[in-house]
């Protein structure tokens, strides 16, 4: 009935087979894999929002203990104000959306080229254009290179650069994609008279949603949590959430002061989680049922 | 239904692409006006530009003086490596980041597995707790970092709870010590991504037919026999997936290690990124850029081997 229900298969049916040998244990597994999320996840997340809660004597040295009095809200506008949060999340936004925009549409693309034109040439350029998703960035040369581009401490110079470095990921995702989608639905297009870049546009790139949404959550996740390409790339010239963090963190005036690093942490890691609790479910049928035929 | 043939978990990583399929003519047709070369044109460019460029000037600017106190860039050979080497710093570094990023493969794998076998069921419980355990993924390294770096403190949160548990005090530096810190520092970092490998895991476990476990249940095998004949041979794509982003990941770690540890105590757990920062920021550019090619080669040196190795193990089994 639902688009989603050949995805589900229902986990009732395999119960009363293995019954009387493993219900014992089958019994047991919400209660073991809730203690054993609450220990390994609960206990860290834990410490995170009570420390950010303290007084800044409370958090000298940081415990589980619930704060006396909870001080949450005025750590949060301390942050936001000390930490130049607005301008280090205008400065996040103005590297992540562009590099992620552009690293999905021209990585889709190429990818649509790459899949359906396989020459030998197009073989090689595939293993290139692919070789990043394992092979290291080169982060040092790549200031020089900036530099000599007259790019080095810009937000394009650090836009340009993720895209390099994430355009292989993209790549490789959508061109494996490409392949399962039938020619039959271009070449229905084209017979209409519709050129390559109406083709792409209108016909190949709606089709390439559940991967581009996979796609746009990993490098998302590494481009807005980033920050040791951001050290070298636009360190001190930008301000971006993850960089301001590691000011905040590691700057003499603020040592030791758990309440402000913990709330600061809160603070950046809040809009991956909204947006992550928004489109959880779609997020992870994407991942997992993506193999179930 | 598109959504059902989606591939996002890439089961074959660098596959060649495969011979045209179809009827010949069909995807040959004036591929220049249907497919034209320059959609490539932008992304091409821009891998040019911003990844391949600097990585072939890493292995120009490794043999120069590059640096921070002088404009002049001259030629001096392979004395950065010899420097590295004669202090001892290469080797020391080299084996750091292998025996880490070997650490982190294997808690990240083993981690992310038990954790898929055990939330395997699609009950609303297992929904939702994966979704707990996707929290970590989420969050920044460097965040992940700072919150172990609290927690593992002397006198941390858990200190006194491993404390009230044996029933006498217990203070160890846990990110204090230079033998066992590293193996720490990997558990942190299997910790925030073991979330990613348990969806991976998970995919991989759907993929195996409900058929083939119902007819081993009828024969009588135990779960610990299905796992091992039946389940964990048809894993071997999500095995390969996982250790190999797990592995070659970790060599280009970062984050986690300087916020817990900002590589020491005593500098046992500087792997090369860090190091690469840390000349970095002290204006030693050519000793930066010499790391960097020595990570470039480490990790261009394990990344074949070791895909080779677990896709020929795929085969096999």
């Amino acid at each position: 009935m639902t688009p989603h229900a050949p995805a589900r298969r229902s986990p009732a049916r395999r119960g009363p087979a293995a019954s009387g040998r493993a219900s014992f244990a089958t019994r047991l597994q919400p209660f073991t894999a809730t203690a054993l999320a609450l220990v390994t996840i609960g206990i860290p997340l834990w410490l995170v929002v009570a420390t950010a809660g303290k007084s800044r004597g409370e958090a000298l040295i940081p415990n589980l203990t619930p704060p006396t009095h909870w001080h949450l809200l005025e750590n949060l506008g301390e942050v936001w104000r000390e930490g130049e949060v607005p301008a280090a999340f205008f400065g996040s936004l103005l590297v992540v959306v562009p590099a992620v925009i552009g690293v999905l549409i021209f990585g889709s693309m190429a990818s649509w080229i790459l899949a359906r034109r396989a020459t030998r040439l197009n073989a090689v350029l595939y293993a290139l254009a692919i070789s990043g998703v394992i092979l290291p960035p080169a982060v040092v040369t790549v200031v020089l290179l900036l530099r000599q581009l007259g790019l080095a401490g810009s937000a394009v110079g650090m836009i340009g650069v993720y895209m390099g470095i994430y355009m292989s990921t993209v790549i490789f995702f959508v061109t494996g994609f490409v392949r399962t989608i039938p020619v039959s639905l271009e070449e229905a297009a084209q017979i209409d008279g519709a050129g390559p870049v109406r083709v792409f546009f209108h016909v190949v790139l709606p089709l390439l949603r559940p991967v581009l949404a996979t796609a746009t959550i990993l490098v998302c996740l590494y481009v807005w949590n980033d920050v040791f390409y951001a050290f070298f790339v636009i360190g001190g010239r930008l301000d971006t959430l993850p960089l301001n963090l590691f000011r905040v963190a590691s700057a003499g005036l603020y040592l030791d002061n758990w309440h402000l690093i913990f709330a600061y942490v809160i603070l950046m890691s809040l809009p991956l989680v909204v947006v992550f609790a928004v489109a959880q479910r779609k997020i992870i049928s994407g991942i997992t049922s993506g193999a179930v035929k | 239904m598109l959504t059902a043939t989606d591939t996002p978990v890439p089961d074959r990583p660098l596959a060649p692409p495969p011979a045209p399929r179809g009827p010949a003519g069909r995807t040959r047709r004036r591929p220049d006006r249907t497919h034209p070369m320059w959609f490539m044109a932008p992304a091409l460019a821009i891998l040019l530009v911003f990844f391949f460029l600097p990585t072939a000037f890493n292995f120009v600017y490794a043999f120069t003086d590059w640096s921070g106190f002088k404009s002049a860039i001259r030629p001096v050979g392979f004395d950065n490596f010899a420097d590295l080497a004669s202090s001892g710093t290469l080797f020391s570094a080299l084996r750091i980041t292998v025996v880490y990023a070997v650490l982190v493969a294997v808690f990240q794998n083993l981690f992310g597995l038990g954790l898929a076998l055990l939330l395997e069921r699609d009950t609303w419980v297992n929904r939702t707790l994966r979704v707990f355990f996707l929290i970590p993924v989420l969050m920044s390294a460097l965040a992940v970092g700072y919150v172990f770096q609290a927690l593992l403190k002397p006198e941390g949160s858990l200190n006194q709870l491993l404390s009230q548990l044996v029933r006498h005090d217990v203070d160890y530096a846990w990110l204090g010590d230079t033998r066992w810190t590293i193996v720490v520092v990997a558990v942190v970092h299997a910790w925030k991504w073991m979330g990613l490998s348990m969806l991976i895991y998970l995919a991989g476990l759907k993929t195996i037919p409900e058929e083939i476990m119902e007819a081993s249940r009828i024969d009588g095998a135990s779960r610990w026999h299905a796992f091992r004949r039946l389940r964990f041979p048809l894993l071997a794509p999500a095995i390969t997936f996982n250790v190999a982003t797990a592995l070659l990941g970790s060599m280009n770690g970062f984050d986690i290690v300087q916020a817990t540890t900002g590589g020491g105590p005593a500098r046992t757990t500087e792997i090369l990124n860090i190091f690469i920062y840390r000349t970095f920021g002290q204006g030693l550019f050519a000793q930066a850029t010499t790391m960097s090619l020595v990570l470039f080669l480490l990790v261009s040196l394990m990344a074949f081997p070791v895909i080779r190795i677990l896709r020929k193990r795929e085969e096999i089994l």
